[in-house]
């Protein structure tokens, strides 16, 4: 099959980017969509063109490394996958296809389809993690926890942290990954002594990061390729607000430790 | 041979080896961690766990990694599970007995000590993990579930779902960036190490490119720990992800670190077949899988282009069940994958060019159901067919062998030391604790033994002996390897050919996969040997790069780790060669038994090889570890 790219191209940071044509021929639709990008990137390399950069490494849709707008959707048409788990069958011969990199503020170009996604680490920074120190654990069944619960911990663990929630939701909000990671550990009894601090901690740092505010579009959950189900906002909301109204003067809020 | 190997394995019973250990190394005073830098590089499981608790110890770390964020290295792909010796099922299990499954199903070509002492850890990193929030999938009554994975006949295997190396990762990952906004760990994202610096003879530093400015920098520390994972992508097909390579493994064997076993590699038996001359990389299917699924062919070559469901139940060869009725379907990987590739030189593999067997769940899904099937293996059964396009809840999976793992690595004594000082190796970069052949769900173990417990003990040993002297980025040693780093980079950018790294990797990749995959023999071996250094000359002569070294430069990136794996390869297929016998992933046609098990030489090979560079253009020294083994019989692996 033959498709019509019109690829987002941008050198640098600073540099300006535009949307470029590429004609892809001879495309198989047993092809992932980024091994169709190698395709058009192996032509453009042998003609001594600079290839199309995106970011990419397991290519079996759990690193979360590739990460790009396709025709307006992130990820792409097909639900619950990422890009590199998208296969040209979901194509048809002769179809145009846009590919942009993730658009937020708090996601800056670095080169065409790659994008600069520290804002995630440094809200997993914030407070996303249980201290619990090598050497110090007891017996891992020394606390029972319902299967339930670890069900529902382990549905918000399944955060690949690809950032398609942000590109997907109008106003750019981390509200997603951040209330996926706070459900994770708020659902378990180990999370249970940092839970109200790290509510506080890691909703500052995403106005920090200069994310936007959920309005509950609900495009994030729709765009996950992981399914995370905004139900995780309502409770990131509920933490947020119970720690706030409890917080104790003079605590300390914040990610810089 | 101008190595000397001393594997320091500590005197006395092998149950008090490492207590005793512990006790006798030196440590290091809490208020004088703080004056040591300890450069980690790799954020996977045994990189992300060592550099949290180092830092908790008090070091100062740095920590490099290629991609953009520490929370993607490869580890996160591992799908099936952990094992540890925790014997919550009353099944039989103990240290002993994950020490005795581990040396065997590694084929007797490991070290006692050092298995021993991960299947005594192995318990508690499961109790680490639990308390860092790892959401492992629990029973009705609130306790640890467990399942089987090969090479063994007990429940030992603890899981999350298929993502167990998402969450274990996720987990050390946590503990990693609760240190960084401490401000004892700076890590730094997306760059690359491409040199160790030795001074002194000891490891002292590293070069690095800093991946989206081209930025070439030195790097002081006082210990050098690489986390940098295998190679199965010499074989360009295999299952890890795209980035991973042998670049820091190699440039340490360069600089005098001797590689161990390097022909030791896994081909994994449960993988998505190629599906067209595109493909990228392989899908591995966990083997947590063959639990439940019951791999099969027809008995009849005039059957295999049949639907599955047409043949008939006394037309299906079980193959695996036949063959090894004790283990069945839970043989080990090498020789199921073996199996495998048996049965379809006989003609009988199924799906295109024939190069696939069937992992059948229809009965697990007619004595369980549907939806327990689900709840085992849904994300699994959801990303096959994703990319085959067909339902495994309806017909069963086409799968075949790939590259998947390395048990070979850098050598190392007890202490996780290379044979260059203080130069630490952890996890799958090591070549410690697997021998032949690498047991499901002991992959996760190891780098996590290594990086939660093992190394925070010995490195101190190492600091507190060396007591390594202040030394800054100018001393003549680093102007002198990163003069080199950028002399390469220059050289590569100038070569100004016509094809692309990722067409130099196929093509080496297939003569691997050829000549050095999951069959061996001389003349083919000597056939890769003379093919190697040809398409190397063609690579120095014809790559194109386009770009330039002072950016985001993929191309650039991915050349020069082909060029590495071009020399790499060489030094595989030499092991290859050498080691004139079969045993675990090491299958030498020469050396078989009438029905084509593999046939081990312990009189002549029960050692360890390790191999130290010469200079360019000039064989590879062999240096031997022989193994002792006074714990365990050696034995014919059988799983009949």
């Amino acid at each position: 099959m033959k498709v019509v790219l019109h690829v987002w191209r941008q050198a640098g940071p600073s540099a300006a980017g535009s949307l470029v044509d590429y004609e892809a021929n001879d495309i198989s639709p047993e092809m992932s969509f980024l091994e169709m990008l190698d395709v058009v990137n192996e032509r453009l390399i042998v003609r001594g063109e600079v290839p199309i950069a995106f970011d990419h490494d397991c290519r079996e849709g759990i690193c979360g490394s590739c990460g790009m707008m396709i025709n307006g959707a992130a990820h792409g048409p097909m639900k619950l996958t990422t890009a590199c788990q998208l296969h040209m069958r979901s194509f048809k011969d002769g179809d145009e296809i846009w590919i942009e990199p993730w658009r937020a503020k708090a996601f800056p170009v670095i080169k065409d389809l790659v994008v600069d996604r520290g804002a995630f680490d440094r809200i997993i920074q914030a407070g996303g993690f249980v201290s619990a120190p090598t050497g110090s654990a007891q017996d891992g069944n020394a606390i029972p926890i319902a299967k339930q619960a670890a069900d529902e911990a382990m549905d918000a663990a399944a955060c690949i942290g690809c950032g398609a929630c942000v590109a997907a939701c109008p106003n750019a909000s981390a509200s997603l990954f951040t209330a996926a990671k706070i459900t994770h550990l708020g659902d378990l009894p180990q999370g249970q002594p940092e839970r109200m601090r790290r509510a506080l901690a890691m909703v500052h740092q995403m106005d920090i990061e200069t994310f936007g505010s959920c309005t509950l579009f609900g495009e994030c959950q729709e765009a996950c390729p992981k399914g995370i189900s905004i139900d995780t906002i309502a409770r990131m909301n509920w933490d947020y607000l119970f720690a706030a109204a409890t917080e104790r003067q003079g605590a300390e809020v914040g990610g810089t430790g | 041979m101008t190595i000397k190997l001393d594997a320091r394995i500590p005197a006395g019973p092998l149950a008090e080896k490492w207590d005793k250990h512990r006790f006798e190394m030196k440590l290091v005073n809490p208020a004088n961690k703080r004056k040591y830098h300890v450069i980690v590089v790799g954020s996977g499981l045994a990189g992300a766990s060592a550099s949290a608790s180092l830092s908790e110890l008090g070091y100062r770390v740095s920590c490099f990694c290629f991609q953009d964020s520490p929370r993607r290295a490869h580890s996160i792909a591992a799908q099936g599970g952990i094992n540890a010796a925790k014997n919550y099922q009353n099944d039989g299990d103990s240290v002993w007995r994950l020490f005795y499954d581990t040396v065997k199903g590694g084929d007797f070509r490991a070290r006692e000590a050092n298995v021993y002492r991960l299947a005594q850890v192995s318990v508690n990193i499961i109790d680490q993990c639990v308390a860092q929030g790892v959401p492992f999938a629990r029973e009705y009554g609130g306790l640890l579930a467990t399942r089987s994975f090969g090479g063994a006949q007990v429940s030992r295997s603890f899981y999350a779902r298929g993502q167990t190396g998402q969450q274990l990762l996720l987990g050390a990952y946590q503990a990693l960036e609760k240190e960084i906004v401490r401000g004892s760990v700076t890590m730094y994202e997306r760059h690359e190490m491409l040199d160790v610096v030795i001074v002194d003879g000891r490891a002292r530093g590293i070069i690095t490119r800093d991946l989206v400015t081209g930025e070439v920098a030195a790097h002081v520390a006082d210990s050098v720990v690489l986390g940098t994972g295998g190679y199965a992508n010499v074989f360009y097909l295999s299952t890890n992800a795209k980035g991973c390579n042998v670049t820091a493994t190699y440039r340490a064997y360069k600089k005098g670190a001797a590689f161990g076993n390097p022909c030791f590699t896994q081909i994994h038996p449960t993988c998505i077949p190629v599906a067209g001359e595109h493909q990228s990389k392989l899908t591995l299917m966990s083997e947590s899988l063959r639990n439940d699924g019951r791999v099969w062919v027809p008995k009849k070559k005039e059957d295999c282009g049949k639907k599955p469901g047409e043949i008939a139940e006394q037309d299906r060869d079980y193959y695996l069940e036949r063959k090894y009725p004790s283990f069945g379907n839970l043989s080990p990987r090498d020789i199921a994958s073996r199996a495998a590739k048996e049965v379809c030189d006989e003609g009988r593999g199924v799906g295109p060019g024939g190069r696939g067997v069937y992992l059948d769940f229809a009965d697990p899904i007619a004595r369980l159901g549907e939806q327990t099937i689900r709840e085992r293996y849904g994300n699994l059964f959801e990303m096959y067919q994703r990319i085959t396009d067909e339902d495994p809840y309806k017909q069963p999976m086409r799968i075949y062998p790939a590259a998947h793992y390395a048990m070979g690595g850098l050598w190392v004594d007890y202490n996780l030391m290379s044979t260059i000082p203080g130069l630490h190796v952890v996890g799958e970069a090591n070549f410690s604790d697997h021998g032949a052949n690498r047991l499901g769900a002991s992959a996760l173990m190891q780098g996590l033994a290594d990086g939660y417990f093992v190394l925070p003990a010995t490195i101190g040993d190492y600091l507190a002996t060396a007591k390594p002297d202040t030394l800054t980025a100018d001393h003549p040693a680093f102007r002198e390897a990163l003069d080199g780093v950028q002399a390469r980079t220059a050289r590569l950018l100038a070569v100004g050919g016509k094809r692309s790294a990722d067409s130099f990797h196929k093509e080496l990749g297939h003569i691997m996969w050829e000549k050095c995959g999951m069959a061996r023999n001389a003349a083919g071996l000597r056939q890769a040997l003379e093919a190697i250094p040809k398409l190397r000359e063609e690579f120095w002569r014809d790559i194109a790069i386009p770009g330039t070294g002072a950016e985001l430069n993929q191309s650039l990136e991915k050349a020069g780790r082909v060029a590495d794996f071009l020399e790499f390869a060489e030094l595989v297929c030499t092991d290859a060669l050498h080691r004139e016998e079969s045993c675990g992933g090491h299958f030498r046609e020469e050396h078989q038994t009438a029905d084509g098990e593999a046939k081990r030489d312990d009189a002549n090979f029960a050692y360890v090889a390790a191999w130290e560079y010469a200079g360019d253009g000039r064989a590879p020294v062999l240096n031997k570890e022989p193994l002792e083994f006074e714990n365990i019989h050696l034995s014919t692996r059988s799983y009949k």
